[in-house]
């Protein structure tokens, strides 16, 4: 019973300590507003590199796709992706690069760019043949395939892409302390000028973030879901269906 | 923050190339010298990632058989596993340190609840792709659902089982490279002890790659062993 209660208190302080904020004995303020500071750099860290993952692997993903390139590499850099553990990879970038917001956010960027890739090819390589032609046979360019057909009919699985990677790079973002830049993994990694709660009070932020931002792009997922698309399919693409799909494509 | 970086390089840089060390090089001699400190880490990073992978396989397994019949739990089932899977593990040793303390209890929840969706998705996805006409002439040969359940639909579900542990494996390898902030050790805490030696950080973060290279494998070779009829089609 005293087991629980210590269980309870110790979430208690953390909690008041995130809302509520308070001045260590060596006199620095942690907690409350300092809080908000390290939520703000976490996710303008996050929002950098996802910009830039985006930017990146969503074309290069539909044009591979688009002429039916390149499955090799649009597959197998998932693979890769997933072997590579995030600690290693920005130990790499510190240990190579240096220290440093645009380091990070480079580690980042690499980290986000295999799921996103990945699925935008297989989006577009998954849409029916039957309608690639239908639209070609109605004049339309192959500029305006990609853009009016293939690409409105892969977004469901580009925005599952965009939600693995974005909820994968909060998480990773949390260890950029590593690197210099003062995220909520600030009092985690830095536990001495915070403590068992503040370390307590870090996770539970790290938490609710993830947990924010899954829900938060699971709604724009549906929001972008074809009328058709969501009436063939009901409960296949209602959670990240990234791995089946995946390695389905893969074996065949 | 420098102070606080500097705080952490802990290791014994002793032996090797004096100059490449103090330059946080890359040195093949040292490394030659001090490959032994990895074998610990090694071993514990398979450890962890093996029992986390063996006990999500055995749980998604039960709940997925679970589904099997009673369809209307893939809905929660999938939820609850996916808010897990959302959960950034560092975030969970965390949250767990105060109920389950420092150690490798703490770091194996964390690994297993991350786990659950993958292999529990792929062992579903690989029941449903048994095609009804297949099912319906094991009906007809007189089988129990039972055993129509595992002689005919989890043998034809093997590939997608198996590709749910691969993936499973690998990000289990790279999860755990964080286990050391719940106090169960592996190869992370040594990338962590000294993050500016890039002989340091290159030996260690090779090894979990490696380790996630060999699992996949090794289970590719399971599922190849465990499948002749799939090749037997295509010869």
């Amino acid at each position: 019973m005293t087991g629980a209660l210590a269980f309870l208190g110790q979430f208690g302080d953390a909690i008041e300590l995130i809302f509520e904020g308070e001045t260590t004995r060596e006199g620095a303020d942690v907690g409350g507003w300092q809080f908000a500071e390290l939520t703000w750099e976490h996710v303008k860290l996050t929002l950098a590199a996802m910009a830039i993952a985006c930017a990146i692997s969503v074309p290069i993903g539909l044009w591979l796709g688009h002429v039916r390139r390149g499955s090799f590499l649009a597959i197998s850099v998932s693979n890769v992706g997933r072997a590579v553990p995030s600690l290693a990879l920005i130990a790499f970038f510190v240990a190579y690069l240096g220290v440093g917001f645009t380091n990070v956010t480079l580690a980042l960027v690499l980290l986000a760019i295999p799921p996103i890739l990945t699925n935008s090819y297989v989006g577009v390589t998954q849409v029916d043949g039957d309608t690639v032609d239908a639209a070609r046979g109605m004049g339309m360019s192959e500029t305006e395939i990609v853009r009016k057909v293939e690409l409105p009919l892969a977004l469901p699985l580009i925005f599952g892409g965009i939600r693995t990677s974005a909820v994968n790079v909060i998480a990773t973002a949390t260890i950029a302390p590593l690197a210099g830049i003062n995220t909520l993994g600030d009092p985690i990694i830095n536990a001495s000028g915070y403590g068992d709660t503040g370390r307590l009070a870090a996770a539970i932020v790290v938490a609710a973030l993830a947990v924010f931002t899954e829900l938060l792009l699971g709604t724009a997922q549906r929001a972008v879901t074809p009328e058709g698309i969501k009436l063939e399919s009901k409960a296949a693409s209602r959670h990240r269906g990234v791995p089946t799909p995946i390695r389905r494509t893969a074996s065949t | 923050m420098i102070s606080q970086l500097a705080q952490v390089q802990i290791q014994d840089r002793s032996a090797g190339d004096a100059s490449c060390v103090a330059d946080n090089g890359f040195c093949p001699s040292w490394i030659a010298v001090n490959f032994d400190r990895y074998v610990d880490p090694l071993l514990q990073h398979i450890f962890l990632t093996v029992v986390a992978v063996a006990i999500g396989f055995a749980l998604s397994f039960a709940l997925a058989l679970l589904a099997h019949r009673r369809r209307w739990l893939i809905g929660p089932i999938t939820q609850v596993t996916g808010i897990l899977y959302t959960l950034p593990s560092i975030a969970v040793f965390f949250l767990l340190l105060p109920l389950t303390g420092r150690g490798n209890v703490t770091a194996l929840i964390a690994l297993v609840g991350y786990s659950l969706l993958i292999i529990f998705r792929n062992i579903t996805a690989g029941l449903d792709n048994v095609p009804r006409e297949t099912k319906d002439a094991g009906r007809g040969m007189g089988l129990t659902d039972r055993q129509l359940l595992w002689r005919v639909e989890l043998p034809l579900a093997l590939p997608e089982i198996m590709a749910g542990l691969r993936i499973a494996a690998t990000t289990t390898v790279g999860l755990a490279t964080l286990a050391f902030f719940a106090g169960a050790g592996g190869l992370g805490e040594q990338i962590f002890a000294d993050i500016n030696f890039k002989s340091n950080v290159v030996v260690a973060g090779g090894l979990a790659v490696a380790l996630a290279a060999l699992l996949d494998g090794l289970i590719l070779l399971v599922q190849w062993a465990i499948t002749p009829w799939t090749r037997a089609r295509t010869v």
